[in-house]
């Protein structure tokens, strides 16, 4: 599905969105829009072949967690249209950029604007971390670390099948500090699944703060080469640069994208918190109203009404 | 002599899964330690090697139910949950995955001490949001534990019994049952898995010294047929004796007495099992004697139950073991 606008616009305005929510709601997972709008942008917009939403574009409420008792139990798969052969399988990874994977949706047709003023309400679905029902989900992501492994098992059970779709997940660089996802990169590799791809959000960020502080990883890239798959670094913030290295051949290898990005692209004056940017909020309405003005003339719009 | 089984899940998962080509069947590097070696030579399409990646293992299995594979996870019962855990939450527990976890060697029926035995493996699961617990008690229900588990709308445990496995029963499990096997009046006598035939051996003795004992054999730990439980309870004279091969709090002894206190019942409950303590490594006969739940000390927790000597010495029950064993295709004939 092919969106009119180009996905350079799409990722411009997925920040902008992003940016409104945070300055309204006095905070939000902001620097993770900066990171990954390119990424979100380009695969809503051209990477992923999808079918359209199948959900209502203002989302449900809440209808209780999966049970025996629960028959109308649905997950947020849906706004990434229908499971069929041909179709793509999108898993999104890390749960917490859910605000950047609503805003994505709003930006490319499949909610409504309307549906990110339930984002974090009580009994809305439009969850402040990504649940299963959350629009755009299929799983719960929140235990960071279980995406790929899922995306592997799908990947697998699609070869069985003898299915012409992909599966692709949207992973951060965080979660590689998981033992599970090395687990999940072995068995992807053993199993041969080149019909896996990942994109990982490389903006070197945890909660903690930067990852070489916290727990420096090394040479991400070195690593999963020497696993076996196939693993190209690029610049995060350049779509062509993605479209290329979808191209690249994998056969009998999931192919993991390293997308190198700055946790303040679009946004340079949250530089001044870093690196403390997991989440942001406002410790006095002066940095507020300061912020509200300096990064909504980078964005190109107005200060925002709040 | 009672009959002995060989290997009964080898030819029971072979004989089910064979027929059902969405049926996967997995292993944490377990192969023949569960039993599935054979299938995996005979069917290798359906077999997927997981490797010692536990935590993969329960996300990829995730993974392959959501494009339409029923996966049987094999592999020991601790490894399913312990390191696991967040994963068999998150991948298969919340979601009500059509997932069946075939958990080897239950409690102390293997010689490899605390790191390979499941203890608690019971009160773990059956404490979580949407799974299934069943525990085999011998060859028959293992023999039905493949087609049982999967015909549950939902995530299902089971606990396997592997190698040479008696057979006790003449009847399947059926999920959701309680298994009477003996009438009787004074006490009620609930034993599950391996404890239901050292149960089997005490019984003829304790009958002979004048104990009437009603006994109950479980095997659907979730979820529990409360009200079957319910009727009998509140018949039997002097209390009720639960006896499984698992720590007495959190299982099945626990589950009791949630059902005791909640209807109120004044009824005196005895525990047995592993008290709130690890075990060893060692023989599967050594191991529930030295820790109170084989068939000699259930008698003499009867006696203390009863406040009563029955004067039945260990050399008895020896005597009757046998005969005692030999009857047992009865037990269930009431």
């Amino acid at each position: 599905m092919q969106n009119k606008l180009k996905s350079e616009e799409i990722a411009l305005r997925i920040r902008r969105r992003v940016f409104e929510h945070c300055i309204k709601n006095n905070g939000a997972y902001l620097s993770q829009a900066c990171s990954s709008a390119e990424q979100l942008a380009w695969l809503y917009n051209e990477a992923l072949n999808i079918g359209d939403s199948t959900m209502p574009s203002i989302p449900e409420n809440f209808s209780g967690v999966p049970s025996i008792d629960n028959k109308n139990y649905k997950t947020g798969a849906g706004y990434n249209g229908p499971i069929s052969n041909e179709y793509d399988r999108f898993i999104f990874a890390p749960a917490h950029y859910a605000l950047v994977a609503y805003a994505t949706l709003i930006e490319v047709g499949r909610m409504d604007p309307a549906g990110l003023s339930m984002f974090n309400k009580d009994g809305s679905s439009v969850e402040i971390i990504g649940a299963e029902h959350s629009p755009g989900m299929e799983m719960h992501n929140g235990t960071l670390g279980i995406g790929l492994s899922t995306a592997a098992g799908i990947a697998y059970g699609r070869k069985l099948n003898k299915e012409t779709g992909e599966t692709c997940v949207f992973m951060s660089d965080g979660e590689l500090q998981e033992g599970q996802i090395w687990e999940a990169l072995q068995v992807s590799v053993y199993y041969k699944l080149d019909n896996l791809w990942a994109i990982v959000d490389v903006n070197e960020q945890q909660v903690d703060g930067a990852m070489s502080d916290v727990l420096d990883i090394g040479d991400v890239q070195k690593k999963i080469n020497a696993f076996g798959a196939k693993c190209i670094e690029i610049d995060g913030h350049d779509i062509d640069a993605m479209r290329q290295a979808k191209k690249e051949k994998h056969k009998d290898q999931p192919l993991i994208i390293l997308a190198r990005t700055c946790p303040y692209k679009g946004m340079n004056y949250l530089k001044k918190r870093f690196p403390r940017l997991h989440y942001v909020r406002f410790k006095s309405e002066e940095e507020r109203s300061k912020m509200n003005l300096e990064i909504s003339k980078e964005l190109g719009i107005e200060p925002i009404e709040y | 002599m009672i009959e002995i089984v060989n290997k009964p899940y080898s030819y029971t998962f072979k004989n089910y899964a064979s027929k059902n080509d969405k049926i996967l069947c997995l292993s944490g590097d377990l192969t023949s330690s569960c039993e599935v070696d054979q299938f995996r030579d005979e069917f290798p399409n359906q077999f997927v090697s997981m490797g010692m990646a536990e935590q993969n293992m329960m996300s990829f299995a995730g993974g392959l139910s959501m494009s339409g594979y029923i996966p049987f996870i094999h592999t020991f019962g601790v490894f399913t949950y312990r390191r696991p855990y967040d994963q068999l939450l998150a991948s298969i527990a919340y979601p009500r995955r059509k997932i069946r976890i075939m958990g080897f060697l239950p409690g102390i029926t293997t010689p490899a001490g605390m790191t390979h035995q499941a203890i608690e493996d019971i009160s773990v699961m059956r404490t979580i949001p949407n799974m299934t617990v069943i525990e085999t008690g011998d060859a028959t229900e293992v023999e039905s534990i493949c087609e049982q588990a999967n015909n549950v709308d939902g995530p299902v445990y089971c606990r396997i019994l592997r190698g040479s496995v008696p057979r006790l029963f003449d009847t399947p499990l059926k999920i959701g049952d309680i298994r009477v096997l003996n009438s009787g009046t004074d006490i009620l006598l609930i034993t599950s898995g391996i404890c239901t035939e050292e149960a089997l051996r005490a019984r003829s003795v304790l009958i002979d010294a004048g104990i009437s004992i009603l006994h109950l054999h479980v095997h659907t730990l979730k979820p529990f047929n409360e009200e079957k439980i319910l009727d009998l309870l509140t018949n039997v004279k002097l209390g009720v004796i639960t006896m499984e091969n698992h720590l007495v709090n959190g299982g099945l002894g626990t589950l009791i007495a949630e059902i005791i206190s909640k209807h109120g019942l004044s009824k005196k409950l005895m525990k047995l099992g592993l008290n709130d303590t690890f075990a060893h490594g060692g023989s599967k006969q050594y191991l529930t004697k030295y820790y109170g739940f084989d068939a000699y000390a259930l008698i003499k927790s009867i006696e203390k139950f009863i406040g009563q000597a029955l004067n039945i010495e260990e050399k008895d029950l020896e005597k009757v073991r046998i005969e005692n064993v030999h009857s047992l295709s009865k037990a269930e004939a009431l």
